[in-house]
């Protein structure tokens, strides 16, 4: 039981991580049906970003979380801009296909200036406290990341639900041209969208890095794919269905690594994937039909 | 005059939908575009908004001419529409789509009171105001596009096929409202097959074959024209 618990316990801090991505990849797939496979490298920035500020200046763990959130909406709505906006009349397959390039530009760009080895943030960005709860473990670490995705997912709802912009944003998300009927600015909506997203993506980029403790340019594949398989478990498109594929996704993982077939974990959860396409493409919280993805 | 479109031309790819059509409104009337399906009626109407863009011709509202502008622009200078098919948004409430219809306007106190407005001539959308739009019945989802389209307070406002899979009673309604809406000063530029209804409340009408305009007067002298008996009133 308690092992169970401990699972658990590391399940939902890694699943929040890949709520926060998986948002992006919805919002995103909701407003323009792309599949924005940069979205990943986009956390690798936010990760570079605050290992910079963390390592260079004396500034706390706070402020570089938001200036890796800053930098990468900046990045997010540019890379829309200059990337699929030239695009939004094009075939779906040729944004996909810019995407993969922009996702591979961003990896190797960086690779070409900072090298491929592997960095980690310096002692003391955050405490190494553990607690321990009648056998659980819980690090200080894991608290600050359930608690900030928590605050960061309350803070997307509401701006979704009850903010104009936000509204916008659900109604160019499903009719286009009746929005631009309402005088909706659908590029500017679409950049927002991205700079929402985007801004997830670089608090889930600090993330990764301090859960795993280790940045190199490529580290935004494995959570970005995983996050993409969680947005499609949830239903593409869908907020709500995002956060409970991210964390059902972090849960399942951690579960499977937890009862000794730690090698199958990133094969386990391609398998959901491959199951949901099939049995409910979707997805858990999908209205019917749904395109393919 | 408020409005008028001059030897409008509008082409999907190859296909030519309208081949140069022309007509005026003036200000508070209510003028009806009459034709079969696949006439060009929504294109022309989509064309107004700023959704598609004329090959040639000129679009001209209020005096200035505003075929080169951007459909948010079209809704600021009074232009609102409530187009075919409701295109109303599903998930939101109805309250929601009622606030995205006034997206462009700051005053908030006026917005506010001008939804109030709405309600209270539709009161079936007041009751059920926080329901998602998806979960109305056709004519209430119709009830909701015109409000919709109410709350850009439009000095124009089009309507394309707001009759269109409506039971006759619910249509009786609809029109009624659209009649109200023009008495209380607003232009309407109606577009419809169900060309009975449509001339008459129209002041003036046009008929529309295939992208031309072949055929125009009050919305009685049309209504007894043979070629519109014959093709659009089933005698
Ligand atoms: N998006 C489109 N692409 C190509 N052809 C279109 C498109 N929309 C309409 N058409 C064609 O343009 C013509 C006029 O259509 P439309 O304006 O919708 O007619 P109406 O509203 O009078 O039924 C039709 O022949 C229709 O097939
Ligand atoms: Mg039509």
């Amino acid at each position: 039981m308690e092992r169970f618990l401990q699972q658990i316990v590391n399940g939902v801090s890694l699943g929040s991580i890949y709520a926060l991505i998986a948002l992006g990849y919805t919002m995103v797939y909701g407003i323009i049906k792309l599949i924005n496979f940069a979205h990943g490298d986009v956390l690798m920035i936010g990760a570079f970003v605050s290992f910079a500020v963390t390592t260079f200046t004396r500034l706390g763990f706070i402020p570089a979380l938001l200036i890796s959130m800053v930098t990468c909406m900046c990045l997010g709505v540019i890379i829309e801009r200059v990337a699929y906006k030239p695009l939004r009349n094009s075939s779906r397959i040729a944004v996909l296909i810019t995407a993969i390039g922009v996702s591979l530009l961003l990896e190797y760009t960086l690779m070409y200036f900072v090298g491929a080895q592997t960095r980690s943030f310096r002692q003391g960005v955050l405490p190494a406290t553990i607690y321990n709860i009648g056998g659980v473990r819980i690090s200080v670490q894991q608290i600050i990341i359930i608690l900030l995705s928590l605050v960061l997912m309350m803070l997307l709802q509401f701006i979704v639900r009850k903010t104009k912009q936000g509204k916008a944003m659900r109604a160019v998300s499903f009719d286009k041209e009746a929005a631009q009927l309402m005088g909706i600015n659908v590029d500017r909506t679409i950049s927002f969208t991205f700079l929402l997203g985007s801004a997830l993506a670089g608090a889930a980029g600090v993330m990764v890095g301090i859960y795993y403790n280790s940045i190199d340019p490529l580290m935004g594949m494995m959570p970005g794919l995983k996050a993409f398989v969680a947005a499609v478990f949830g239903g593409i498109g869908n907020i709500p269905g995002a956060m409970v594929g991210g964390l059902s996704i972090g849960v399942i993982e951690t579960l499977v690594a937890g009862y000794g077939a730690s090698l199958y974990r990133d094969a386990a959860v391609f398998a959901i994937l491959i199951l949901v396409l099939i049995l409910k493409p979707s997805g858990l919280m999908g209205k019917g039909g749904g395109s393919k993805v | 005059m408020i409005f008028e479109l001059q030897d409008l031309v509008v082409n999907y790819g190859v296909i030519r939908a309208l081949k140069g059509i022309s007509l005026q409104i003036d200000e508070g009337e209510i003028v009806t575009l009459i034709g079969a399906n696949g006439a060009g009626k929504s294109t022309t109407l989509r064309t107004i908004s700023g959704l598609i863009k004329p090959k040639s011709g000129k679009i001209v509202f209020d005096g200035a001419d505003i075929t080169h502008q951007n459909a948010a622009k079209r809704v600021a200078a009074g232009i609102s529409q409530a187009p075919e098919g409701r295109r109303v948004f599903a998930e939101l409430t109805v309250t929601e789509n009622l606030e995205m219809g006034a997206f462009l306007r700051k005053n908030k106190a006026e917005v506010r009171a001008d939804m109030e407005e709405v309600f209270g001539r539709f009161p079936i959308l007041a009751e059920r105001r926080k329901q998602p739009a998806g979960t109305l019945s056709g004519g209430e989802q119709q009830m909701l596009a015109i409000g919709r389209a109410l709350m850009a307070k439009p000095r124009m406002m089009l309507l394309d096929e707001p009759s269109l899979g409506l039971a006759p009673i619910v249509v009786k309604e609809i029109f009624a409202i659209i009649r109200e809406i023009n008495a209380a000063g607003t232009t309407i530029f109606l577009v419809e097959q169900n060309a009975r209804m449509a001339l008459k409340i129209a002041n003036r009408g046009y008929v529309l074959e295939t992208g031309t305009i072949t055929l125009t007067g009050t919305g009685d002298e049309l209504a007894a024209a043979d070629e519109v008996q014959r093709s659009y009133l089933g005698h």
